[in-house]
């Protein structure tokens, strides 16, 4: 099982990566991570609004064992923290969610967004400046203009690299609750943003107008009984996108029947089993992501326990269900004193759509591989992310005698949480996101 | 007004946020290189004055720039000199000539008329982009300068890489480029503009693109036939197979300007190519090969389309993306004009029925939208046998978007229908399937049009159920957008068909619980009145509007006297003098001060229109009664009503007693602390009598209110129509689509 053989990947100049982030505070807590559609690239965005672009390296032949390393390729402020005066509101800058565009030309594209406003960058590349003036010499003093007898036309000259990150459009002013995702649609044209109540549709091109295509909101507020907890575009079908609720359930709705889509096509819905009730069902069965699979057969849903997979033809229960820490079942009391209880773990596929990945607590996470139905707890640490070594399974457990190895579920440390994860389009190269550390791990070959 | 803003019917070549500087015609074109005269206009070229070169006064730059550039200019006297220079070479250019004056100007005899050049060039790179911008727009005079031949081995390999620029720059640039051929030795040298252009074909700002590649065809038209060959195909067929889309779906518009001049060869290649892009994995790429179909399709051969263009048209209207079928729909017109009745009913038509019956409305939506070019392009027989079904679905479609859109082409595909049968066609297979409140709307939007068409008579009977309903409709939009057609509608329906079915409907209006629908049916009966005469006003309308009078609700007893104000002038002095007058006055006791004052400004109103005795025995009193009023605003108006009152007398020469006038409003301190016109802000006094009046009408007015206006009588007491008008227009989009929601940021 090649997921038990992954290695980190340490950045040549790790003192970008990690050294810089030795004294933490909490603006340096990564909030997304996403690699682009080729996988050259993996963005991140963290809670003091920064975001950071890490490049692949090229491989190079004499240096086998350093393939696939990546290393700072840009850094820039895509948020600023705001103030709503109207609404004596503070707007975080903290970055929830980047999404990469389909690359259209040879700049890079990424959409950001935090509470309230989402933002288009241009992330390009620049090796020529141009040289010569009519009017001043090399040094930059001016020329007496009676000398000037010729025209100069400037030149342009190679220079060093130079990345630069550019705002292209910001879409503001269209949600009045915090946006949790936004989707990028596979015609290439529009995008969708949702927050906690309605789902937007933009054009990339206009940023004065969208169109609201969901809209949750009772009339009155005091009916209000589900939010919108994420929202997808399919990856292949322009016209059909889910969003999941915090009830637990998934609504995949057609944008081809109405320009309207508050009544959904498809409802996905587990029937509850009764002797699992308490009190805190409702709470942890709530979606914190939903994604479809590359393939677009399949979804994928996490919530507090567990990840589900559906298949998109069955809608009255999930084709496969993992556990990711049932151990924790029988302290939703204390994590509901602790408020993590709350805490909104991502899920991703890998490129082939047949390993699962997300987070857990105490910088676990975990991975499931669908076909052999075998899975694996992995622990994210600078103690034991030595170049080269192959990461080892951990294991909880859970009540009884706590064997050589074995992690007992009190001292699990619920401060260290993998929220944010992301797996390479096409290879098995991973990034997550613990706090403020990012790690990069790759499957070891040979 | 679109009635479907959806942005994917703006996507192409719509600007978005996108917005020039300053106009783009600043100085592309007429370069006018003259004399400053004495006094000239201020200096348009930033930072550094330019002898020698002005511009009109009509530019358009801003003037933020006009006070930037002064001083520092080097000898102004030598201006007419340099001008004179300037301008030989401007005719040399104008003739393209060729490279004739080139090395001339730039090998130059040292004299200074270089210097605003050098400016202009080295702007070129300046941090500011206005300045940048600047110096592309002069582009032409900076090659003018140059030469032919140092433009094309300097200044365009220096523009081809300039593409990091902002897009008002580029944009500017694609522009300019599209020009100049002349500027680079003329046709014979028109390829060395390719590459910059073609880099500008590549960048991801659609509107530049979009200018580039007009550029690109403008210069392809100066190209000699090898020349296209030899660099504009291959151009062509780099774009066409580049690696990002962005090229590719510029390449889509360049297949039509070179494909007629192309040789036998060449053209089968270049169809080659079109065909892999209509199949490209890309949506952006099929859409822009979709919209560029039917322009294609018109410089082929007429085999070539049936063979080449017809199942390409086929495969992209049974795309898998909506956002690429509903694209074809449009090809279907061009290419349905370039076919014959036979081959269209069998190549074309399968396709167009499938769309009008496509899965998604936004395919349903351009089928509607394109209705009347799809009417015209098949001809009448194959519209009566497929068109007039497919239209009628359209109309009862699902979606409220569909509907509209086919609503909007009523009149166009009624005007379109062979004269012969029109009449039956209409009342048979449309009217009957106009079912919806919103497509009925917009029929009667269309009414003087319809009528046209046919008889008012027919079309009145099948409309009036729609515009009774309408009439009663939940949404007061709804009720306000009708009420706007009545005076229309009663032209067309004259007198006695009006008082029979909708002369009971106006009246019910103006007891409306919204306020602009009071409003609106008050203004509506003035026009009425215009229409139908002052008898039919005393008859009909004026015993109806002064009953309400007693009314016990005070917003109808208000009613009465907007529609006195309204009516009067139209009415004339008898029946104003010897029918309203009495109630007014009457009114003045009202128990409301809302009543009351309203009393005296409706005084002000028709004052003029009565005559002068009963200005004096019967207004007068009455106003100087509530010039003693205990309320501040009724005091207010009262006084100034007596001083327009008075005024007039006196105009009249009728004696007035000094005592009797009083001071102009605001004069007095004590009595007007705050001066105050007829449509400001009253302020606290009255906004608390609003609150008392609330109080004590909310019982009687409770009755009048629908559920939705729960603030009630405050509220409308509040409205200023000049206040909520704003407000208004931006719920007009919501008007014909209610359920249609849009954000627009303000």
């Amino acid at each position: 099982c090649f997921f038990l053989l992954f290695s980190p990947i340490v950045p040549r100049d790790r003192h970008a990566v990690w050294a810089s982030r030795k004294f933490t505070s909490p603006t340096d807590i990564i909030s997304t991570v996403e690699f682009n559609h080729t996988g050259e690239l993996l963005a991140t965005g963290d809670k003091g609004g920064r975001v950071v672009i890490f490049q692949r390296e090229q491989e190079s032949k004499n240096q086998v064992h350093r393939r696939g390393e990546y290393n700072v390729y840009s850094t820039f402020q895509s948020h600023e923290p705001e103030f709503d005066y109207l609404k004596s509101l503070e707007i975080e800058e903290k970055i929830n969610k980047i999404r990469w565009l389909p690359q259209q030309n040879a700049a890079y594209f990424l959409l950001s967004t935090n509470d309230k406003t989402v933002k288009l960058w241009k992330v390009s590349e620049r090796d020529k400046r141009p040289e010569g003036y009519n009017l001043k010499d090399e040094e930059g003093r001016l020329r007496d203009p009676a000398t000037i007898t010729t025209l100069r036309v400037p030149v342009l000259r190679p220079m060093d690299l130079m990345v630069e990150a550019t705002p292209r459009r910001v879409f503001a002013n269209a949600h009045t609750y915090h946006i949790n995702s936004i989707s990028v649609n596979s015609d290439y044209e529009t995008y969708m943003s949702a927050d906690d109540l309605r789902i937007n549709l933009w054009n990339f091109e206009i940023t004065n107008q969208s169109f609201n295509i969901v809209d949750i909101k009772p009339a009155n507020m005091e009916e209000l009984t589900e939010v919108i907890t994420a929202a997808e575009f399919h990856p292949h079908h322009c016209n059909t996108f889910v969003y999941s609720s915090s009830k637990g359930t998934i609504r995949l709705c057609d944008m081809r029947a109405s320009a309207l889509c508050d009544r959904h096509t498809k409802f996905f819905e587990e029937p509850e089993d009764p002797s699992n009730r308490s009190f805190f069902s409702e709470i942890i069965s709530s979606i914190s992501d939903v994604k479809f699979s590359h393939s677009g057969r399949c979804i994928m849903t996490r919530d507090y326990l567990t990840v589900k997979v559906w298949d998109l033809n069955m809608e009255n229960r999930p084709v496969e269900t993992y556990q990711v820490h049932d151990y924790l079942r029988s302290k939703l009391c204390s994590l509901y004193e602790n408020d993590c209880i709350f805490d909104k773990f991502e899920c991703v596929w890998n490129g082939s759509d047949s390993v699962i990945m997300t987070g857990s607590y105490n910088n676990f996470f975990r991975m499931f591989d669908r076909n052999t139905k075998r899975d694996v707890t992995l622990e994210a640490s600078r103690e034991n992310s030595k170049p080269r070594a192959i990461l080892k399974p951990r294991k909880v457990c859970v009540g009884g005698k706590r064997r050589k190895d074995e992690i007992s579920v009190d001292s699990l440390d619920f401060s260290k949480k993998i929220l944010h994860t992301a797996w390479h389009p096409s290879e098995n190269i991973i990034a997550v996101a613990a706090t403020n550390n990012l790690y990069i791990f790759q499957d070891k070959v040979n | 007004m679109n009635p479907c803003p959806y942005f994917f019917l703006l996507g192409k070549g719509h600007g978005g946020s996108f917005r020039l500087l300053s106009p783009s015609v600043f100085w592309s074109s007429d370069l006018q290189l003259r004399k400053r005269g004495p006094g000239g206009g201020p200096h348009l070229l930033c930072r550094y004055s330019v002898p020698g070169l002005r511009l009109p006064p009509s530019s358009g730059l801003s003037p933020a720039y006009q006070g930037a550039g002064r001083g520092q200019g080097a000898g102004r006297g030598q201006g007419a000199q340099r001008a004179a220079v300037t301008r030989r070479r401007r005719k040399n250019m104008a003739g393209a000539a060729g490279p004739a004056t080139g090395s001339g100007a730039a090998g130059g005899d040292g004299d200074d008329s270089l210097y605003p050049i050098a400016v202009l060039i080295d702007e070129l790179r300046n941090e500011d982009v206005q300045l940048r911008l600047n110096s592309i727009k002069k582009l032409s005079t900076i090659a003018l300068a140059l030469g032919v031949e140092r433009t094309r081995t300097e200044l365009l390999p220096f523009l081809t890489d300039t593409i990091y620029d902002e897009d008002e720059v580029l944009l500017a640039l694609a522009e300019q480029l599209g020009n100049f051929t002349g500027l680079v030795g003329g046709p014979d040298f028109a390829h060395c503009l390719l590459p910059p252009l073609e880099s500008l074909a590549t960048v991801e700002e659609t509107v530049v693109r979009d200018k580039a590649v007009e550029s690109l065809r403008q210069i392809s038209q100066e190209h000699t036939p090898v020349a296209l060959e030899a660099h504009f195909v291959p151009l062509v067929k780099r774009l066409a197979s580049g690696d990002w889309f962005t090229s590719r779906t510029s390449a889509c518009g360049l297949f039509s300007v070179c494909y007629p001049r192309a040789s036998i060869a060449v053209k089968g290649e270049i169809r080659q190519y079109f065909r892999s892009l209509c199949s490209d994995d890309t949506p952006m790429v099929r859409r822009a090969a979709a919209s560029k179909l039917g322009e294609f399709a018109k410089v082929l051969e007429l085999d070539s389309v049936k063979s080449e263009i017809v199942p390409l048209f086929t495969n992209l209207a049974s795309d898998e993306q909506d956002s690429v079928r509903l694209l074809a729909v449009e090809a279907c017109v061009s290419i349905a004009q370039l076919l014959s009745q036979d081959d269209i009913e069998a190549l074309v038509m399968p396709t167009l029925r499938q769309a009008a019956e496509d899965k998604s409305w936004r395919v349903r939506y351009m089928v509607a939208d394109k209705f009347s070019e799809l009417q015209k392009a098949v001809g009448p027989k194959i519209t009566l046998n497929d068109l007039i079904p497919a239209f009628q679905n359209l109309l009862k479609d699902c979606e409220a978007e569909v509907r509209a859109a086919a609503a909007h082409k009523v009149k166009e595909l009624c005007e379109n229908l062979p004269m012969e049968g029109r009449e039956t066609m209409i009342m048979n297979q449309i009217l009957p399937y106009i079912k919806c409140p919103e497509v009925r709307l917009n029929i009667i939007s269309n009414l003087d049009c319809v009528n046209e068409v046919i008889g008012i008579r027919q079309l009145s009977q099948s409309l009036l159920p729609a515009i009774v309903e309408l009439a009663e409709d939940a949404k007061w939009r709804v009720r306000l957008a009708i009420i706007e057609y009545m005076p229309l509608l009663a032209g067309q329906l004259g007198v006695e068909f009006f008082d029979e079915k909708l002369n009971s409907l106006c009246m019910a209006w103006l007891v409306d619980h919204v306020y602009a629908i009071r409003e609106a049916a008050t203004n509506n009966l003035m026009k009425l009145v215009q229409k139908f005469g002052t008898e039919w006003a005393q008859n009909t309308i004026v015993p109806k509007v002064l009953v309400m009078a007693n009314d016990p609700n005070y917003l109808h007893r208000m009613t009465t006297l907007f529609c006195i104000n309204a009516l009067s002038e139209a009415c004339g002095q008898e029946i104003t003098t010897k029918q309203m007058l009495p109630i007014v006055l009457k009114m003045a006791g009202d128990q409301v001060a809302n009543v009351r004052f309203n009393v005296a400004k409706s005084l002000q109103k028709i004052g003029p229109i009565l005559d002068t005795n009963a200005l004096q025995e019967e207004v007068k009193p009455v106003l100087q009664k509530l010039g003693q009023d205990e309320d501040m605003d009724v005091k207010y108006f009262a006084q100034e009503a007596i001083s327009a009152v008075a005024q007039r007398l006196r105009k009249l020469d009728f004696p007035v007693k000094d005592s009797e006038e009083p001071s102009a409003p605001g004069a007095d301190k004590n009595h007007f602390l705050r001066p105050r016109g007829p449509g400001e802000d009253t302020g606290k006094a009255q906004r608390d009598r609003v609150a008392r009046v609330a109080s004590k009408e909310a019982a009687e007015t409770a009755q009048f209110r629908g559920p939705g206006t729960a603030k009630g009588p405050a509220y409308q007491l509040h409205v200023n129509t000049r206040d909520t008008l704003p407000q208004l227009d931006t719920a007009e989009i919501v008007l014909f689509l209610p359920k249609h929601r849009l954000i627009s940021r303000i």
